[in-house]
């Protein structure tokens, strides 16, 4: 079986979107006739993964029908994960314990415009995952509840460091009382997928409307076709790099014949 | 001056790695040994997820020793004959060695294998290495002290098929080199390095070979062995970053024409001190890692299913 190449996987993403937001137009209009409470959008929909990337930003901007406070969820793909512990061995640390989780959002970031606990329930915090603690983990083996605690609590710290889960009170800014804002951040290391760019409207701690927007996060350029090439042509991949170092040596060893 | 590497996935500093590259690239020149065993480490240190450490700079040690070669072949410093006899022992080495990696790998303890091997090889040879040429200088630098024979004669010598290597002046039994290959092809693929630190030494001090062919020999044999580990890493396991190495061996291949230069210059004695240092030095610092209590002693893997 052949698999799809990246390009192809993008295109039809992008077709997808199109139609998506075809769909999204219609529901709009419809929506538009009651009453819309809140519409946001992004800058733009695609990040591209270039030779030069080192992370960035991606502006989404909205509008509200009245006063309330606006929660911003960035949800990546999700992915099986593992996690190690380890423990002394004869002195050497070495990996004893694991726990797999079937599905972890590769990243997650969170942007509201005050404290969370100050706007929502706990319960709808819960219920939304809005937040890394609140995010539902669940371990692919049965596990004491203090371990599982542990481990969970290990992940999330783990990708926190790789700065790839995150809260960020206050960053939504409101520009009088119905437009807000806020800056979304993915470094450089940010895994490639589609993403889930959720709004939330909240008032009087209720989450009372929400809008869902895609994000293609995409390597392309000459980055994505050195990746391409190496996951669907791995031999000719294998076999060109040998050949480029043997050029690059004997081209060195020919201009430094004289030096 | 930022660069995203497409393998590794991540942004690293082109001036940065081209410095590695370069500094890694002398060494390997100076003393004849691909450089693999400070490389796998550097890389790992600045972020690079040790499995495309390990399979890019397999592809950047390939033009680094031949860029080292092509200056001690005009120099008449290889045998190819003894070469090519360890190059036969050093692939069905790569063979056993893969078996033994995959083993380790179902066992979920690689890590720790690599590690610890790096430690044990790394600390022995550099360890022997000190020994031998801190001794040898102290013998140069007292004129009383008698000359020792120029070859000792150990049971390893009475081994059978013996073959005649008229470049390195030696009449031995060809299983000695190719039993070093053997040793060597096993390490290239549990640790991904080219082998040299292990290689250079057992010329010297196995086969007794002459130092001044050592350097040469030993990376003719690495060029073909770092090519197939190459192959086998972009075909199993998509862990070559061409980014990477295209990086790596700019500086590399620059830095090793320079380090041929200047190891011609130094001597042999002088020379495998400081080698000895920096292995040895190496050696503690994964020690040190082993023992020492981590950042976290809980660690993530993701998008393995």
């Amino acid at each position: 079986m052949r698999w799809p190449t990246r390009r192809g996987v993008v295109r039809g993403v992008v077709q997808g979107l199109a139609a998506l937001a075809g769909l999204g137009l219609g529901v709009t209009f419809a929506a538009t006739v009651w009453a819309q409470q809140m519409v946001a959008d992004l800058s733009s929909h695609l990040i591209a993964i270039t030779t030069g990337f080192t992370g960035t930003e991606v502006v989404l901007f909205g509008a509200t029908d009245g006063v309330g406070d606006v929660a911003i969820i960035v949800n990546g793909p999700r992915l099986p994960a593992i996690v190690r512990r380890k423990e002394r061995v004869l002195g050497m640390w070495m990996n004893t314990d694991s726990v797999r989780f079937s599905q972890a959002p590769s990243y997650h970031s969170v942007a509201a415009s005050r404290p969370l606990d100050q706007i929502v329930a706990k319960t709808a915090l819960e219920r939304q995952q809005i937040g890394a603690p609140q995010l539902q983990l669940d371990p692919q083996e049965n596990l004491d509840p203090q371990e599982l605690a542990a481990f969970r609590a290990a992940l999330i710290r783990n990708k926190q460091r790789a700065g790839l889960y995150g809260t960020n009170v206050g960053a939504v800014s409101f520009l009088g009382e119905r437009l807000f804002r806020t800056n979304i951040y993915f470094p450089a290391n940010v895994p490639t997928g589609l993403y889930n760019v959720e709004a939330l409207l909240i008032r009087d701690g209720e989450v009372v409307s929400a809008q869902t927007t895609p994000l293609v996060v995409s390597k392309v350029g000459f980055s994505a076709e050195v990746y391409d090439m190496a996951r669907y042509r791995p031999i000719t991949y294998g076999v060109l790099a040998v050949l480029g170092a043997v050029a690059a040596g004997w081209a060195a060893g020919a201009a430094f014949r004289r030096v | 001056m930022q660069v995203y590497l497409p393998i590794a996935e991540m942004s690293v500093n082109a001036l940065l790695v081209l410095g590695m590259g370069g500094l890694i690239g002398f060494l390997s020149g100076m003393f004849g040994v691909g450089g693999g065993f400070l490389m796998t480490p550097l890389l790992i240190f600045i972020g690079v997820p040790p499995a495309v450490a390990v399979g890019t700079q397999a592809n950047q040690l390939v033009a680094a020793s031949l860029s080292g070669v092509l200056a001690h072949w005009r120099r008449g410093n290889v045998d190819v004959k003894l070469g090519v006899v360890m190059l036969i022992g050093g692939v069905i080495g790569t063979g056993i060695g893969v078996w033994i990696f995959g083993v380790l790998q179902r066992l979920g303890q690689i890590d720790i294998a690599i590690t610890l091997s790096y430690v044990f090889f790394l600390g022995t040879i550099g360890g022997m290495m000190m020994l031998e040429s801190s001794r040898a200088i102290i013998r140069r630098r007292s004129p009383t002290a008698k000359r020792g024979k120029l070859h000792r004669h150990i049971w390893l010598h009475g081994l059978p098929f013996k073959m005649r290597f008229h470049r390195s002046k030696l009449y031995i039994s060809a299983l000695l080199p190719a039993g070093i290959g053997v040793v060597g092809g096993i390490l290239v693929a549990i640790m991904g390095i080219g082998g040299g630190f292990l290689l250079v030494p057992a010329m010297i001090y196995l086969l007794n070979m002459p130092a001044g062919l050592v350097a040469g020999t030993s990376l003719f044999q690495i060029i073909f062995t770092t090519a197939a580990a190459t192959l086998l890493q972009a075909a199993t396991n998509h862990t070559v970053d061409a980014m990477l190495a295209l990086l790596l061996l700019v500086g590399g291949v620059v830095g090793a024409q320079f380090g041929t230069k200047v190891g011609s210059r130094i001597p042999g004695e002088q020379a495998r001190l400081m080698l000895a240092t920096i292995v040895v030095g190496v050696a503690l610092k994964l020690a040190w890692d082993l023992f020492a209590p981590p950042l976290d002693i809980y660690t993530l893997s993701m998008g393995i299913a």
